[in-house]
């Protein structure tokens, strides 16, 4: 049997830049069917660090980031739960004067986009973060940056979108996607009800995240999308001594203390087990508890109770893709967050719904549009 | 050491770490020193391999016939014969240890010693302090069992403990869990080890049997087919009678009481009348569940077992799993108790030298597949005595604690079921927490397995597994990478 | 008063320890819970809510017996043997807990 849905915007992908461009479509007043073939928010967009941050973002990012922070600011209020959201700070580490010149050079470029970025080193640093120790001579701290659980986050804002009318079908895998004159027709195979299902739609959102390249292929736009399956830890409880979101300037160890005790950590690599799924890599497990109980000598006797990673699409430049098709009208794609998507998803969900909805966007889109690449080479599975 | 694979037009970047030796030339790894882990070493040894033994105990037995702590070394001074620490089994038991001794210098044994991963044709092993990457051609994961439990108010509270670990007490301390000591729950473990206190002294509150007397009495008749067994279980329960220990049939437990440690348990008849015994503590437990979380990461495919009403890693009557070289034997690839798991252990030796084109013998493989055969048929009827109480997650109240680990009551997890947010039990662990604490579900997963079914008019095999993730127990922070790490196995090739 | 009680293989040599920074006596060959447990009822307090939590399988598998040192080490007591000097801790660390018990 075969289900039909008529609608004015589809949306491949229930993570969190699908669930919200959902929610935001909704509350705009259109018809949506957001369809995800696991559960929504169960891939990256659920399973990342959680950190919510701004600093250390590229520039041309800071608008939507911005745009981010504000949405962030009334989580219950759209979706129904904090979701652990604290604005603890993000407090990113210089180890060497090099790297506290590289935190003042990213603050100085970054006046105006009202991060309030302050450097602190030297005694006041060691005043203000004992328990970080002589690890690092100095840091830049964005006082209103914090963290989440994105296990919680993800998932509410696509149930915040269900609630106000949109429908969302889960462990529902996209077959085959066209466009049939003015309309997408799309194909899908649902695991928990026979048969299948197809969806047609005005507006078509490639939010698939590190799967969005089968949907861009299918309309001739071949990116080169690289997945990479950051590695993360997380510890037993542990009595809190860490109130801000760490993070190192040069990359390397990351990490955060939850509310509950748990520290947890992140850096290295994972690795796949299959195109869907990943699994944390011994090497680098090791390495990360090595660089963060050398970072936060209160781990020194704690332990791992659990290591997980996710599937990230990554594109060369690291920046996403945010905006319409270069090939198709009606097509817009938001993808490739190069593991820094969790906090300006929300903003890129509204951002879509603008573009859907009014055809334009007072944000700057130019650095993420689908075409900057050189022309991939098509698929050859 | 990296290499790109293009699947489904997805890109991905594997890190895939090549194993220092061909595979040919590794050892093949033993995990559990258990009865089942014993006898396959045994095995290929006789087959002139040398495997590698990995067991997270100092000693060597398993939980079944685990050994006091050695005298002279770290302990000193356990005087009781095997006698006193087994009693039926005493001869079974000291067959297993003797046959460990016989072939210590022809295996690469390592106590105390978990397996923490596995990953690629290798496994993660913590000794002292130290990671060891131990590269393996085959596999035989023979992770034995623990109890399997579900909750009740008061649950958490100290002297309340699993029949597995009051035996554990009694058999590896010299210590019983209490004074008094009520015996709570349903398996050959619940009078086994009431039996095994009343021996020792202690005080026994009484039993508690989830299970009706008539359906145990009907299930009786199909026992006769092991007379041996069906003796010793008729004689537990007459030897508690006869000692004026009050057994009662088709219990359930309304709470453990008391703020600081056990007072009393209270419970109820399927009637509903409700009972009060004082006691300082309770042994509990539900039957047997398996350790299969290094059979989940090696990739091996699972099947729900409706007899062992859990997922189970799937198997063939050899002890074959669904990835080539990697094989179960004992309790951790399914409950079948103590006997079965020596017989399976050398089976899947023999299963395991026939894929490596060695000869075995063929009158031995049929020998132990009519015994395998025999013993599974017995276990079908131990399973209808001892049944599990599948009405009891109806009955958990919403502010029970039911993940013990991260404090989550049946009511949150009631919850996300009710509203739609879980259906399907690693959905139900991210959003509650239930199974993501210290223990990786090995203590709530029945219960969420059971409670997501009931919440969501499914049954237990509707509601998913529980994925397991590396480190399948805690890994200090402090742990260091091994320096032998591939050294090591290859000098220990024969 | 002690939640477990000697019943057997009491002729072994006595191990001197600390328990909350009082003198203790355990066996040789005895696990840090055994140690604890003769001698108190409980071997630690639970992060979230404080309550009493004194070990529940005792083979390594419920991970309910994490117990510290004075050291700041953290043991399995369960799979752990006490030995002289050991200097162990039951109170809880978290004074009055951490948030959340029974919250997602």
């Amino acid at each position: 049997m075969r289900e039909r849905i008529d609608c004015d915007v589809a949306i491949v992908g229930g993570g969190i830049v699908g669930g919200s461009a959902a929610l935001f479509l909704r509350q705009a007043g259109l018809s949506v069917t957001l369809l995800e073939r696991d559960w929504c928010g169960a891939k990256a967009s659920g399973v990342n660090f959680g950190g919510v941050r701004r600093q250390g973002r590229p520039l041309e990012q800071l608008a939507l980031s911005q745009r981010a922070h504000a949405i962030w600011g009334r989580l219950p209020e759209l979706i129904g739960t904090d979701a652990e959201y604290v604005r603890s700070g993000h407090l990113k580490l210089a180890r060497s004067e090099a790297d506290l010149a590289s935190l003042v050079a990213y603050r100085e470029r970054s006046r105006g986009f009202g991060l309030d970025l302050e450097i602190i080193e030297g005694e006041a640093f060691r005043r203000r973060w004992p328990a970080l120790g002589e690890r690092a001579v100095g840091g830049s701290l964005c006082p209103e940056d914090g963290h989440a659980n994105p296990r919680l986050v993800s998932p509410a804002f696509a149930r915040a979108a269900a609630a106000l009318g949109a429908v969302v079908r889960e462990q529902t895998a996209i077959e085959r996607v066209e466009k049939d004159g003015g309309r997408f027709v799309l194909l899908a195979k649902r695991e928990l009800a026979a048969g299948e299902l197809e969806v047609r739609a005005r507006v078509l959102l490639n939010t698939a995240g590190a799967w969005s390249r089968r949907v861009a292929d299918a309309f001739g736009e071949a990116v080169p999308l690289e997945s990479l399956h950051p590695n993360m830890a997380v510890t037993e409880p542990l009595p809190r001594f860490l109130d801000v979101n760490i993070g190192v300037e040069g990359g390397g160890v990351y990490g955060r203390q939850v509310l509950r005790g748990n520290m947890v950590v992140g850096g290295g690599r994972g690795f796949a087990l299959d195109p869907d799924r990943a699994r944390p890599q011994r090497d680098a497990v090791l390495t990360l508890m090595r660089d963060a109980a050398e970072l936060f000598p209160q781990l020194r006797h704690a332990h791992v109770i659990r290591c997980w990673t996710g599937v990230e699409g990554y594109t060369p430049d690291r920046n996403p893709v945010i905006g319409p098709s270069r090939t198709t009208p009606g097509l817009y794609h938001a993808f490739g967050f190069s593991g820094a998507g969790f906090q300006i998803g929300p903003a890129v969900g509204q951002t879509l719904a603008e573009l859907v909805t009014a055809g334009e966007t007072a944000m700057p889109l130019e650095a993420f549009r689908i075409d900057r690449f050189p022309p991939a080479p098509p698929d050859n599975p | 050491m990296g290499r790109r694979i293009e699947r489904g037009g997805v890109v991905v970047t594997a890190e895939l770490p090549t194993a220092k030796l061909p595979t040919a030339e590794l050892p093949p790894v033993i995990v559990g020193a258990g009865p089942a882990g014993i006898r396959a070493a045994e095995r290929l040894v006789a087959a002139g391999l040398r495997p590698v033994v990995v067991d997270e105990a100092a000693r060597w037995g398993g939980q079944i016939y685990r050994q006091p702590p050695e005298a002279g070394g770290p302990g000193g001074g356990f005087t009781r014969p095997k006698s006193a620490l087994y009693g039926f089994e005493a001869g079974k038991a000291d067959a297993v240890h003797r046959a460990m001794a016989a072939i210590r210098d022809r295996v690469d044994y390592r106590p105390r010693t978990l397996a923490w991963n596995c990953e690629a044709g290798a496994l993660d092993l913590l000794c002292d302090g130290e990671s060891l990457v131990q590269p393996f051609s085959r596999l035989i994961l023979a992770t034995g069992a623990t109890d399997r439990v579900l909750p009740f108010p008061g649950w958490t509270l100290p002297g309340v403990f699993t029949l597995g670990g009051s035996q554990v007490a009694l058999k590896f301390q010299g210590c019983a869990v209490g004074r008094r000591v009520a015996f709570l729950g349903t398996g050959p473990l619940l009078y086994l080890v009431a039996y095994q206190y009343l021996k020792a002294g202690v005080e026994v509150a009484g039993v508690f049997d989830t299970t009706p007397f008539a359906v145990q009495a009907r299930a009786m008749a199909g026992m006769l087919r092991d007379p041996s067994t069906l003796a010793k279980g008729l004689l537990f329960v007459g030897w508690l009678r006869a000692h004026g220990v009050p057994v009662h049939n088709g219990v359930r437990p309304l709470r453990a009481e008391g703020t600081e440690r056990v007072e009393a348990l209270a419970w109820r008849y399927a009637d509903g009348r409700e009972h009060r015994v004082s006691c300082d503590a309770v042994a509990f437990g539900l039957g047997l569940r398996s350790e299969t979380q290094l059979a989940d990461l090696a990739g091996c495919r699972f099947r729900f077992d409706a007899a062992d009403r859990a997922w189970l890693p799937e198997r063939d009557g050899a002890g074959r799993s669904s990835v080539a070289g990697v094989y179960l034997a004992g309790d951790g690839g399914g409950i079948a108790g103590a006997d079965a798991a020596e017989l399976a252990g050398e089976r899947a030796a023999f299963a395991l030298l026939e894929d490596l084109g060695r000869p075995v013998d063929a009158a031995r493989v049929r020998e132990l597949d009519r015994r395998l055969g025999g013993i599974a048929t017995f276990r079908r009827s131990l399973n209808a005595a001892f049944p599990f109480p599948a009405d009891w997650a109806a009955t958990v109240a919403d502010d029970t604690m039911i993940c013990r680990c991260e404090g989550v009551t049946a009511g949150a997890l009631r919850g996300v079921a009710r509203s739609g947010q879980a259906r399907e039990i690693n959905r139900a662990k991210a959003l509650t927490r239930t199974g993501m604490g210290r223990c990786q579900g090995r203590m709530c997963g029945a219960t969420a397995a059971e409670l997501l079914a009931q919440a969501l008019g499914t049954g237990p095999d509707g509601v998913g597994r529980l994925r397991a993730q590396p480190p399948i127990k805690p890994l200090p922070v402090a742990a260091t990478p091994s320096p032998l790490a591939g050294a090591r196995s290859g000098r220990e090739v024969a | 008063m002690a939640l477990l009680q000697r019943v057997a293989e009491q002729g072994r040599r006595v191990v001197h320890f600390t328990l909350d920074g009082r003198p203790a006596e355990a066996l040789e060959g005895d696990t840090v819970l055994t140690a604890m447990l003769t001698n108190g009822e409980r071997l630690r307090r639970s992060e979230f809510a404080g309550s009493p939590r004194a070990g529940f399988c005792l083979m390594g598998a419920c991970q309910d017996c994490w117990v510290r040192t004075e050291e700041g080490e953290r043991l399995r007591a369960c799979g752990s043997f006490i030995a002289d000097g050991m200097r162990l801790l039951s109170e809880g660390e978290w004074g009055g807990g951490l948030s959340g018990e029974g919250s997602s």
